[in-house]
C-alpha cells in the first residue's frame, strides 16, 4: 500500500540537506540575500494586485471608497451570463481533456510504449503553436461547426488543444509515481477488466495528477482571450471584459472581476499544493 | 483499497490476453484523431493557404515575398525587440528569484506561496494583466504613479509582459537549481574555493544550458503573446499577432492571405526556438538526474 499512497512531487524530498553544515558568515549573507530578494519581488508582483483593488473599491468620486464595483459584477449587463458561459466550458474542456489522455496515457504505457515519444511530442505540439496561429487555420474549421451549432460552448475543441502541453505533464508526472505495470498486472490476473483496470485501479492511485491537470486547464480557460476574440465569441468572460474597457474608459467592474478571477485561481493552486502535501504525511 | 474494489466488480476472466501489437494501435485512434482536426489539420491549412494563390488556387510561392516587404518587416522587428527585451531581463530577474526560492526550506511557506504564485501568474497573461497595471501605473488611472512612459513600445509593454515571464522562468528554471548538489559545493570550498569561485567554475557552466534553454521559452511565449498587447494599445499595431489580427478581420470577403503569410512566419521564427529549446535541454539534463 505504501507505493499506492506515495503519489506526490518526490523530487522535494532530498533537499532537506542543503542547509546542513554551511558556515555561519554565508548563512547570514544567503539570509539577507533571501530576504532582499523575496522583498523586491513581492512588491513587484504585489503592488499591482494591490492597485487593482484600490480601483475596483473607487466610489464615484475619486478619492472615495465604495464597494459598488463589486456589486456590479452580478448586476453589469451581460457579465454574470458569460461568467457563466465560461465555467460551462472549463467544466467540458476539463472533462474531455481527462478522457482523451487519461485511457490513452494508461493505454500508451501498457500496450504501445514504443510510440510514447511521438505522443509526448503531439502533446507538447500546442505548446509551439500560437494561439493567433491556430485560430486562421481554425477559422475553416469552426465555419463548418457553426453549421451545427453557434453556441460559445463549441469553444472546448480548441481548448482541449490548448490544456494538452500542462495536462500532459501534469498527468505523466502522476503516471510516472506508480507502478502501472504491476498494478494492472495483478488487476488483470484477478479478472479484471481493460475499463476496470484504467477507471478503478490506476486513476485512483494518480488522483492528485488528475486533479492538478484539471486546475491547470481550468485555469487556462478562464484566462483565454485570443481564440475566443478572433472566432468572435463575444459572450465569453475575458471578451466580455475587453469590450467593456473599450466602451466605458476604468469601468470599475473590469478591476473587480479581473481580481475576482485571479484569486480564484490563486486560492485553486495554493489549496491543490496543500492537499498534496498532507497526502504524503499519511502514506 | 482500489485493487481489492476490482475484482468483486469486474472478475471476467479475459480471453483474449495475447500481444497482437497490430491490434494495440486502436487504443491510440480517439486522440490522434482528435489532434489530427484541432491542431495538425489547422496547421496544415494555415501553411496550404500561405503558399497558395488566393484567387486562382495552385501553387504561388510569390505570396511568401510579403514577409520581406518593409512594411510587415517591421512588425517581426517590433516582435523580436519586445520578446528579446523582455525575455533576458525576465531570465535574469526569474533565476535570482528562483536561486533564493531553492536555497530555503524546501517544504516552507515561502517556496510554497511563490511556486503557486508563480503558476498562477505564469499564466495571468490575458488582458486582466493590462488592467492590472493600467490600474499601478496608467497615465490617468494610476494609483502608484502617472507613468507617461506607460505607452511607450517596448518599455511600457515590456515591464507588464515581465510580470508573467519572472514567474515562468521561475517555475521552468527551480528544477535546474534543485539539481545543483550540495556536495559540488563542498567539494569547492574544501579546495580553498570561494563563492565567486563556485559560481565562476562550478555553478554557472552547470547551470548555463537550462538557463539559455528557459530563456528560449520566455522568447517563444513573449513572441506568442497577444491579448495582452492588444488590452494594452488595440489602435496601433506593433507585433505579428495584432498584424494577424488585423489581416483577419479586414480580409473578411476579400481574398487574400496575408493572415496565413504572417502566421507561416510566426511558426518558422517558433519552430527555431523550440528545437534550441528541446536541443539545449537535452544538454542541461546530462548533470540534472
Amino acid at each position: 500500500m505504501a507505493a499506492l499512497t506515495s503519489v506526490g512531487e518526490t523530487p522535494l524530498a532530498g533537499h532537506g540537506r542543503r542547509q546542513g553544515g554551511m558556515q555561519a558568515g554565508r548563512r547570514r549573507r544567503l539570509n539577507l540575500f533571501r530576504y532582499l530578494t523575496f522583498t523586491l519581488f513581492g512588491l513587484f508582483f504585489l503592488l499591482p494586485l494591490l492597485a487593482t483593488l484600490r480601483f475596483s473599491l473607487e466610489g464615484k468620486k475619486l478619492g472615495t471608497w465604495s464597494g459598488a464595483a463589486w456589486g456590479q459584477i452580478a448586476s453589469y449587463p451581460g457579465l454574470l451570463s458569460a461568467i457563466e458561459i465560461t465555467l460551462e466550458v472549463a467544466v467540458i474542456t476539463c472533462a474531455v481533456v481527462l478522457l482523451l489522455l487519461v485511457p490513452t496515457m494508461i493505454w500508451i504505457r501498457l500496450k504501445v510504449p514504443g510510440i510514447s515519444r511521438l505522443f509526448e511530442f503531439l502533446c507538447l505540439l500546442p505548446l509551439t503553436i500560437p494561439a493567433i496561429v491556430l485560430v486562421v487555420g481554425l477559422a475553416p474549421i469552426y465555419n463548418k461547426i457553426e453549421h451545427y451549432t453557434v453556441s460559445a460552448l463549441a469553444l472546448f475543441w480548441v481548448y482541449v488543444i490548448l490544456a494538452l502541453p500542462y495536462a500532459y505533464r501534469a498527468l505523466a508526472a502522476g503516471l510516472g509515481a506508480i507502478d502501472v505495470t504491476t498494478l494492472s498486472e495483478a488487476a488483470r490476473s484477478l479478472g479484471a477488466s481493460w475499463f476496470t483496470v484504467m477507471f478503478r485501479v490506476i486513476a485512483p492511485n494518480m488522483w492528485q495528477a488528475i486533479l492538478n491537470a484539471l486546475l491547470l486547464t481550468s485555469a487556462l480557460v478562464l484566462g483565454e482571450f485570443t481564440i475566443a476574440s478572433i472566432l468572435n465569441y463575444t459572450n465569453i468572460l475575458q471578451v466580455t471584459l475587453f469590450d467593456i474597457s473599450r466602451s466605458t474608459t476604468n469601468a470599475g467592474v473590469l478591476f473587480s472581476t479581473s481580481l475576482a478571477a485571479l484569486l480564484f485561481a490563486f486560492a485553486l493552486l495554493l489549496i491543490l499544493s496543500y492537499v498534496g502535501r498532507r497526502r504524503r504525511g499519511r502514506g | 483499497m482500489a485493487v481489492a474494489a476490482t475484482t468483486a466488480a469486474g472478475a471476467r476472466p479475459s480471453v483474449r490476453a495475447g500481444r497482437r501489437p497490430s491490434a494495440a494501435w486502436v487504443g491510440t485512434v480517439p486522440f490522434l484523431g482528435y489532434v489530427g482536426v484541432f491542431l495538425l489539420l489547422p496547421t496544415a491549412i494555415v501553411i496550404w493557404n500561405a503558399i497558395r494563390n488566393p484567387v486562382a488556387g495552385g501553387l504561388e510561392l510569390s505570396n511568401l515575398k510579403l514577409l520581406f516587404d518593409s512594411a510587415e518587416r517591421s512588425y517581426f522587428t517590433g516582435s523580436l525587440e519586445l520578446s528579446a527585451g523582455s525575455s533576458v531581463i525576465a531570465a535574469v530577474l526569474g533565476a535570482v528569484l528562483a536561486y533564493a526560492v531553492a536555497s530555503g526550506n524546501p517544504d516552507g511557506i515561502v517556496r510554497r506561496l511563490y511556486l503557486s504564485g508563480s503558476g498562477v501568474l505564469a499564466q495571468f497573461g490575458g488582458v486582466t494583466l493590462a488592467f492590472a497595471f493600467l490600474a499601478t501605473i496608467g497615465p490617468t488611472s494610476g494609483v502608484l504613479f502617472h507613468a507617461g512612459w506607460y505607452y511607450n513600445f517596448p518599455w511600457g509593454i515590456g515591464l507588464i509582459y515581465a510580470y508573467f515571464q519572472i514567474p515562468l522562468m521561475v517555475l521552468v528554471f527551480l528544477p535546474a537549481i534543485d539539481g545543483l548538489k550540495v556536495q559540488w559545493r563542498e567539494a569547492c570550498e574544501n579546495l580553498g574555493g570561494s563563492t565567486w569561485d563556485y559560481w565562476r567554475h562550478v555553478g554557472a557552466p552547470l547551470l548555463a544550458p537550462a538557463f539559455l534553454g528557459a530563456t528560449l521559452l520566455l522568447f517563444a511565449n513573449a513572441l506568442s503573446a497577444y491579448a495582452t498587447i492588444q488590452a494594452w494599445e488595440n489602435q496601433i499595431s506593433y507585433t505579428v499577432p495584432q498584424q494577424i489580427y488585423i489581416a483577419i478581420s479586414s480580409e473578411v470577403g476579400l481574398a487574400s492571405n496575408a493572415a496565413d503569410v504572417l502566421a507561416l512566419g510566426m511558426v518558422v521564427m517558433v519552430a527555431i526556438i523550440m528545437i534550441g529549446y528541446f536541443l539545449l535541454q537535452r544538454r542541461a539534463a546530462r548533470w540534472l538526474r
